[in-house]
């Protein structure tokens, strides 16, 4: 036999209506609980909420305004956030109950637990409604004012080309410079980038000063003081010139910039620009004689280019004879030239001593400054014996057939969105521009010091154009190419319906 | 008849009154509201007796007692002692008590014919309660609390004990002390049923707090209804007669 004990449930009275129920440490039946005690107590049931209707955001006291959709977990933090009494109990659950959007109300189911007696947990459920109320936000309430930017960063380049801000452009990118930036508008001979804080214009202006020479200054304007709390309202304009000088330039130094720098003979100031860091790299091409220009200095005798890349004439290497100097990749030369204009039509040929022994050889053609047809306005060259001056002074070689076969290229850059000027360009600004941008990407893949400072994505057709490449590599060999290696995987988002 | 009462502002009057069929101690307190309420119901059958034990005022927690006699603590002074054996009825015992566990109150709970004890008292106690009291001395617990005089209430009739006793415990409680039980509350909802009631046979304090739903369980097991001093008096001698016969 065995025992099977029975067990009977013990019950007792509910103190309050005296129904049986099991014993509990409130002793009290669970409607009597709830009569005796309201454990949402203490907490709203309704509330209201901060609404933007401009910029769609909700606010999320003290300051911040937050993006949140309809029945969003954003939303429902917002909401829970904004009900005071719920650190005294346990949040179990919370959930939205569906509204009509245009109600501007907002439902929110909560349970809460909540000990009520002595080791007793009462569970409660119940809505708490807030308002949508409208409430303009600080951001938006600026854009109205149209008083959106506070400092304005004006970038400016007194030249006849863009290259430098497409440059400078991608060297924002790389360094992700404009992250800040509110607006970028592009101006004529410059951008200007619009910040809602101060410091971020200093910092824009500082990353400018670090990668190249410019000379910077800021203004003022007041637009509102008040003299009770002895507080103002100012705008920040900060006007950033780039030097006037780009790669390749020819220039001829003011005779106070020439004697002061050593190794340029004063006689002699006709040099070339061959780099632009944030000072002005300048090289002799008679002597390879390198100097730099700094910042500084060049503000105190400004100077613009004898001739840019614009005026470049391209010429057919006849002979190339070393003279022996070497600096880095440039070997001094003399080097006969014809124009490559001039061919079939008569047999005038130049010398040139260039800087580019080592890089031409017979037979291949380069670009140069033509001293002898061009007219210059400057004061300085004026100064100079013109029978002293060479004929040509030769820039770089170049790759004409190459070229002409137009094809397309298997890297891309990326682009800041700009907004343009109020005036649509005219048509032969279009023009200039998409020039003076397929000119700066054939300096990328001529330079790859250049392209050191910039980031080079791969076109979505690299590898159609890699394949077609194999073909027609026989005609010249040191066409500089960008490896696919040195190429960036770009990113794209895809909307996949 | 079940009547609510308050000590200061304290439902547990248990802790400051001691009720028995023969006599009823009641702390002194700063005023007399609470021993008016005994000395109204009680005062023309038995003494109702102003009492401190050890100078304090717990002597519902302090002391035991039934119709036959009271026990005090050993921390009761001489002259308290002495109060209280000229102020009690000739028949009542008086002694105190060695013992370690000193509120006797919450370690014993007793009628006129059986106590319940600690587990842990002494045999010399129990002894004494045997003899003092005159009744069976029976080692229980209530609901697994040792505590047995806190958490019962019990006179000739019936007993109130913790709302958590299970049916077992309280079938083997009733036929120690042959009286019906049920598991039930004070003060609305308190399990501390000794602290929240002093009863006798004909007459019954419950806290202020407590509801009607508790203040007619009381009534019912205690059998108060229409209960008088007199008609006990008439059942005692039955029994007595059935005893000594």
């Amino acid at each position: 036999m065995q025992y099977n004990p029975v067990i009977i449930e013990q019950l007792i009275l509910c103190c309050q209506c005296g129904i049986a129920i099991a014993p509990n440490p409130s002793n009290m039946c669970i409607n009597c609980i709830r009569n005796e005690v309201d454990i949402t107590e203490g907490i709203p049931k309704h509330s209201n909420l901060q609404y933007c209707r401009n910029c769609e955001r909700y606010l999320q006291p003290p300051n911040i305004w937050v993006l949140a959709a309809l029945e969003s977990r954003e939303l429902l933090a917002l909401c829970l956030k904004k009900l005071k009494g719920l650190n005294k109990v346990r949040l179990i659950d919370a959930g939205f109950i569906w509204t009509e959007p245009h109600s501007k109300r907002i439902k929110v189911k909560l349970t809460i637990q909540k000990e009520v007696f002595a080791s007793t947990i009462l569970q409660q459920i119940f809505e708490v409604e807030f308002v949508v109320n409208y409430q303009q936000c600080d951001d938006c309430a600026r854009i109205m004012a149209k008083n959106v930017w506070q400092s304005m960063v004006q970038v400016r380049q007194k030249v006849n080309h863009k290259k430098t801000f497409f440059f400078l452009e991608q060297l924002i990118i790389k360094h992700n410079a404009h992250k800040e930036t509110i607006n970028i508008k592009e101006v004529k001979d410059g951008i200007d980038f619009f910040y809602s804080n101060r410091s971020h214009a200093v910092k824009m202006v500082e990353f400018l000063s670090a990668v190249v020479p410019v000379r910077t200054k800021n203004s003022e304007q007041l637009i509102s003081t008040d003299i009770h709390s002895n507080t103002s309202n100012y705008k920040f304009s900060y006007s950033v010139e780039i030097v006037p000088v780009c790669k390749d330039d020819l220039i001829c130094l003011p005779l106070k910039i020439a004697r002061s720098l050593g190794n340029i003979r004063s006689d002699d100031p006709l040099v070339i620009c061959y780099r632009v860091g944030n000072s002005i790299h300048v090289m002799d091409p008679n002597t390879l004689a390198v100097t730099e220009i700094t910042t500084s200095t060049y503000w105190r005798t400004p100077f613009t280019s004898l001739s840019t890349t614009k005026t470049l004439v391209e010429y057919y290497i006849l002979d190339v004879e070393p003279l022996g100097p070497k600096r880095g990749k440039y070997i001094l030369a003399d080097i006969q030239v014809a124009r490559s204009s001039d061919f079939g039509k008569n047999d005038t040929t130049f010398f040139a001593r260039s800087h580019l022994g080592g890089i031409l050889n017979i037979g291949d053609t380069a670009l140069g400054y033509d001293l002898t047809s061009s007219n210059f306005n400057d004061y300085s060259f004026d100064t100079l014996n013109r029978n002293s001056l060479p004929d040509v002074v030769l820039i770089k070689k170049s790759y004409p057939q190459k070229r002409r076969k137009n094809k397309p290229r298997k890297w891309k850059l990326k682009s800041i969105s700009k907004e343009q000027e109020e005036m649509a360009p005219r048509k032969q600004d279009a023009n200039k521009m998409e020039e003076d941008y397929e000119s700066f990407l054939q300096d990328l893949e001529e330079d790859p010091e250049l392209r050191q400072n910039v980031n080079l994505y791969k076109s979505s057709n690299a590898m159609n154009v890699d394949t077609t490449a194999e073909e027609s590599t026989a005609e010249e060999e040191d066409f500089p190419e960008i490896k696919l290696e040195e190429l960036l995987e770009d990113l794209t988002l895809e909307d996949t319906i | 008849m079940a009547v609510r009462a308050q000590f200061e502002n304290s439902n547990e009057i248990g802790v400051f009154s001691r009720l028995t069929n023969s006599y009823c101690l009641v702390a002194i307190g700063g005023s007399e509201n609470f021993y008016s309420v005994f000395e109204g119901e009680l005062g023309d059958v038995i003494p109702v007796i102003h009492a401190s034990i050890a100078g304090t005022r717990i002597v519902g927690r302090l002391t035991v007692g039934n119709r036959k006699g009271l026990l005090v603590p050993n921390t009761t002074t001489d002259q308290e002692l002495q109060h209280l054996r000229n102020s009690l009825p000739e028949p009542v015992q008086i002694q105190r008590i060695e013992e370690r566990l000193s509120a006797l109150g919450n370690v014993i709970a007793c009628n006129d014919y059986v106590a319940l004890v600690h587990p842990d008292i002494d045999r010399e106690t129990q002894e004494i309660i045997r003899d003092v009291l005159g009744v069976e001395v029976f080692t229980q617990t209530i609901a697994g609390n040792v505590l047995v005089g806190s958490y019962c209430a019990i006179n000739n009739q019936g007993g109130l004990v913790h709302p958590r006793t299970s049916v077992q415990d309280q079938d083997e409680l009733s036929s120690l002390l042959q009286v019906p039980l049920v598991a039930g509350t004070i003060n609305r909802g308190s399990d501390v049923i000794g602290a929240g009631i002093v009863v006798n046979d004909w007459c019954a304090f419950a806290g202020l707090d407590s509801t009607s739903t508790e203040i007619s369980v009381v009534e019912s097991i205690f059998k108060l209804h229409d209960a008088q001093p007199t008609a006990i008096v008439k059942e005692m001698r039955d029994s007595l007669v059935d005893t000594y016969s």
